[in-house]
């Protein structure tokens, strides 16, 4: 798994395996074993195993995936209720980790051990040794030049010497009249090359063992709510497999603001610039309350586990009453943003509610606008003119069936829709004093639902924060793992190993001095080297003269 | 000057680096055109002929004292055009130059154009012809003109015509210094890879176009671009060059900086998004190519293609990925 034309032992290997394989037959079990062990490390199949892994990763950009967006992949199987099982048998919703694809890198993974490792014994032996002996015929090599002086040879080679700085370099001779010097450099850049090697597989192991050890869940935390770092306090909670929830640092936080500045310009309409939530968290459930600021690109480190700002959005604050006035339900509820104007959609459940449970389902608008296309709709995404349109259901909301529910979904199997003079009866809700709509009428913050159900009030206006806190212990592991491979692969690809000869003999009462070289990577042209060093021999034995 | 002037000089400034690459192509088509007279050694030609004294000095198309004048002339014709074309890219590479430079003034506050698509191929675009007037003495790139300027045109009017967008402010997953490190190796590799792929295909063409030279004892009487550019080890050691300097920036862009900045940002390294599976793509494929260039078997044709299907999928995905996947990715503004 490397590029040098002239050392290839494990394709050498390879052509012997072949032509074994197909004259001693049958292959004996241990011929067999070697014979396939040759074959997987071979650079061949280390060619076709990295396409392979190139085209195994395409679906994965195409199909949508369990662990990056399980919505969109949920979505996409409503969608395709035939393809589905297919996909599901293939596994194109977890490509990653799917048992093809790993297939794929693993057995890449093993022809890469099976190259490294003969390929380091041969560069430990190939490190200690001298550079070949000069080659009887130097004009035979691809770079050559030659010319002649009155200097002596040993003068002519000592000064090739001289100005071989850099190489590893052997003399041999002058005897009678006639020596060499073999020299060769460039030793480090297999060196780059197995580091680049290796490295790949730190990374890989960095990425395995965080994945093992660490964890990731998110949590929608709303402006003056509370969270402590336990697991049941998380919307979603993804753990490594040997991730203990035991091990989740004890620490706590409260979301004390959250500030957000939306572009009103023409052409940045409605895009969030800034937006930054305020945090005071302990460490641990005694320690001191600190203070932080988190934004998109700034997230906040406690005790290793990182608390990133990824979204935001509004929680309507509502109050649930029944005809006499007691509270049913109270507070803020979370409301999905569902595009970039923040049009927001949610659910409120009231099981306290008498006579019967309520449950309320609708859209909030942060700035309402109204079209006869689309409706009501949301024009800003600030909270300029807000408007709550719910739908109203009465009933059995299913929560004591000990079957867990989304927040964010109603169960209406056992609901009926509120109705008001034989229509569905919607409860439209403006904070303050309203807004008063173009017809005059006014939109109140404070409804009556019909039948005695009581009452519904839209409070005012909060927000929330979506968090991701994630853990991952090794993490340091594989970046030094890509920094190291990125070290190794600029030496496998810029130093040059290459071999100089320098020989020099008697001939007629004049010096016949040969410069010749080779170049032993893949891109390399030696002529300017070679017509450097011979100019530079053929200078120096003439101002030597002089 | 507002940022709303700058804008529009920066628009202006696309257009005219346009017209200059297209004169530039001009001018090394009229210089192709000129050298169908002139043979493949003309210097020797005329020097054989200066000291035999006649003109049949046993070249192929120099038979008599006027065919020298001609061949003369065309040669002179020809180097006349390379240095207008080369001095057209020149001015095309500095008026380009203030075209990007200007894009990032016109954003308020000021910020490095490398915010959205346009500006992203408006770079990186830039790359390729500083890159290709770097590397024009040492590697005599003569035979890489047309393909360059020609490129750059269609490019450039594609970037305009296609994905033009008005300067607007980063959104806050940008807002990092990270845009500059990763985003500007990003450019770089593309920039070069794209030069790199350049010459691959030719390579492709080449070595078809030897193959079917039929009879090599006859001589043609016109001398055609494919006869001067150069040779197949040639061609496939500048390739690897320009590959082996991109390969590198590409591996710092896609899985070092990325990785950092998507952490920050997003709250993880790597979250196999489409532009990060396509990255990795790209990445397996020219690492496919490096070990390619080594193999027996695998060597040269096979190479070049492996070379031309990593930059189809490093085009793809900055191309692809935002109009296929668009909202379905986490880099859909780039």
């Amino acid at each position: 798994m490397s590029e040098s034309p002239d050392e290839r032992p494990d394709d050498a290997q390879y052509e012997n395996a072949r032509d074994r394989a197909a004259t001693v037959a049958p292959l004996a079990p241990r011929e067999f074993l070697r014979w396939t062990w040759r074959q997987l490390t071979s650079m061949r199949t280390a060619l076709i195993l990295l396409f392979l892994l190139a085209l195994g990763a395409v679906p994965g950009s195409v199909v949508p995936q369990n662990a990056v967006d399980s919505l969109a992949a949920a979505r996409w199987r409503d969608q395709h209720p035939s393809l589905t099982p297919i996909y599901e048998k293939l596994g194109m919703f977890n490509v990653y980790s799917s048992p093809w694809f790993s297939a794929i890198y693993i057995l890449l993974m093993v022809s890469l051990v099976g190259c490294i490792l003969p390929r380091t014994r041969v560069y430990l032996r190939a490190m200690r040794a001298r550079p070949p002996k000069a080659p009887r015929n130097l004009a035979r090599l691809p770079e050559h030049r030659t010319f002649t002086t009155d200097q002596e040879p040993d003068e002519v080679l000592r000064h090739a010497r001289a100005a071989l700085r850099g190489y590893r370099v052997d003399l041999a001779g002058p005897v009678d009249g006639t020596g060499s010097i073999a020299a060769e450099r460039g030793y480090l850049r297999e060196a780059g090359n197995l580091l680049f090697h290796v490295s790949v597989l730190v990374v890989l192991v960095g990425f395995a063992v965080g994945s093992l050890l660490g964890y990731k869940g998110g949590v929608l935390v709303v402006t003056g709510g509370q969270f402590a770092n336990v697991s049941s306090q998380y919307d979603e909670f993804t753990p490594g497999s040997l991730f203990s929830v035991g091990s989740l640092e004890p620490f706590s936080f409260k979301v004390t603001d959250f500030d957000v500045t939306f572009d009103t310009g023409k052409r940045n309409f409605g895009l969030a610039t800034d937006f930054s939530a305020g945090l005071s968290y302990k460490s641990s459930p005694n320690g001191e309350v600190k203070t932080a600021r988190i934004s998109v690109n700034h997230p906040l480190s406690i005790d290793g586990t990182k608390v990133f700002l990824i979204g935001h959005g509004y929680a309507p604050d509502i109050t649930v009453r029944d005809t006499e006035g007691n509270v049913e339900y109270s507070g803020p509820v979370i409301f999905l943003p569902e595009d970039t104007m923040f049009r927001s959609s949610g659910v409120i459940k009231v099981p306290d509610a008498s006579p019967k449970q309520l449950g309320f389902r609708g859209e909030f608008y942060p700035t309402t606008g109204f079209s006869m296309e689309t409706g009501p709709t949301s024009v800003f995404p600030d909270a300029k003119l807000p408007l709550l349109s719910m739908q109203v259901y009465a009933g059995d909301l299913g929560l004591d069936d000990g079957i867990p529910q989304s927040v964010y979904a109603l169960n209406t199997d056992n609901m009926k829709p509120v109705q008001k003079d034989g229509k569905d009866f919607r409860v439209d809700l403006a904070p303050g004093k309203g807004i008063i709509k173009s017809d005059g009428s006014l939109i109140p913050s404070t409804v009556t639902l019909p039948d005695g159900l009581g009452t519904i009030t839209f409070n005012g206006v909060s927000r929330f924060v979506k968090l991701q806190i994630s853990k991952n212990p090794a993490d340091g592991v594989a970046l030094a793992g890509v920094v190291l491979a990125l070290l190794g692969l600029l030496g496998s690809l810029f130093i040059k190993p290459r071999r100089i000869w320098v020989s020099a003999r008697r001939e007629g009462g004049r010096t016949v001095v040969e410069v010749a070289g080779l170049d032993r990577s893949a891109g390399g042209d030696l002529s300017g080297v070679v017509d450097d060093l011979a100019g530079k021999l053929e200078n120096r034995m003439s101002e030597d003269k002089a | 000057m507002s940022h709303a002037q700058f804008e529009v000089l920066s628009n202006q400034a696309v257009a005219i680096c346009g017209a200059f690459y297209f004169i530039a192509l001009l001018a090394h088509l009229a210089e192709w055109a000129a050298g169908r007279n002139v043979p493949l050694d003309a210097d020797a030609a005329a020097d054989a002929a200066a000291v035999s004294g006649t003109a049949s000095a046993g070249t192929a198309s120099a038979g008599s004292a006027d065919t020298l004048v001609a061949v003369q002339e065309s040669t002179e014709k020809m180097e006349r055009f390379a240095r207008w074309g080369l001095v057209a890219t020149g001015v095309a590479a500095g008026v380009h130059l203030v075209a990007v430079v200007a894009r990032g003034l016109a954003a308020d506050p000021i910020r490095v154009p490398w915010g959205n698509m346009y500006e992203f191929t408006l770079t990186a675009s830039l790359v390729v012809t500083i890159g290709y007037l770097a590397l024009y003495r040492r590697f005599k790139l003569a035979w890489l003109s047309p393909v360059v300027t020609g490129f750059l045109l269609v490019v450039l009017m594609l970037d305009a015509l296609l994905l033009y967008d008005p300067v607007f402010k980063l959104r806050d997953a940008l807002q990092s210094p990270w845009l500059v490190i990763h985003v500007i190796a990003a450019i770089i590799a593309t920039g070069a890879f794209t030069l790199g792929g350049m010459a691959s295909v030719l390579y492709l063409i080449k070595e078809r176009w030897l193959r079917n030279q039929g009879d090599p004892d006859r001589t043609p009487r016109r001398v055609g671009y494919l006869d001067r550019v150069p040779g197949l080890v040639q061609l496939d050691r500048f390739s690897y060059r320009v590959h082996a300097f991109a390969f590198p920036i590409w591996t710092f862009a896609a899985l070092i900086a990325g990785p950092i900045w998507a952490e920050a940002a997003w709250g993880r390294y790597w979250g196999w998004d489409p532009k990060e599976v396509w990255a990795f793509i790209t990445w397996v494929v020219y690492a496919a190519y490096l070990h390619a260039r080594a193999t027996a078997g695998w060597k040269g044709r096979a190479a070049a293609i492996i070379a031309i299907i990593g930059l189809l999928t490093l085009w793809f995905n900055f191309v692809g990925i935002n109009f296929f996947f668009g909202s379905g990715s986490q880099h859909s503004y780039a």
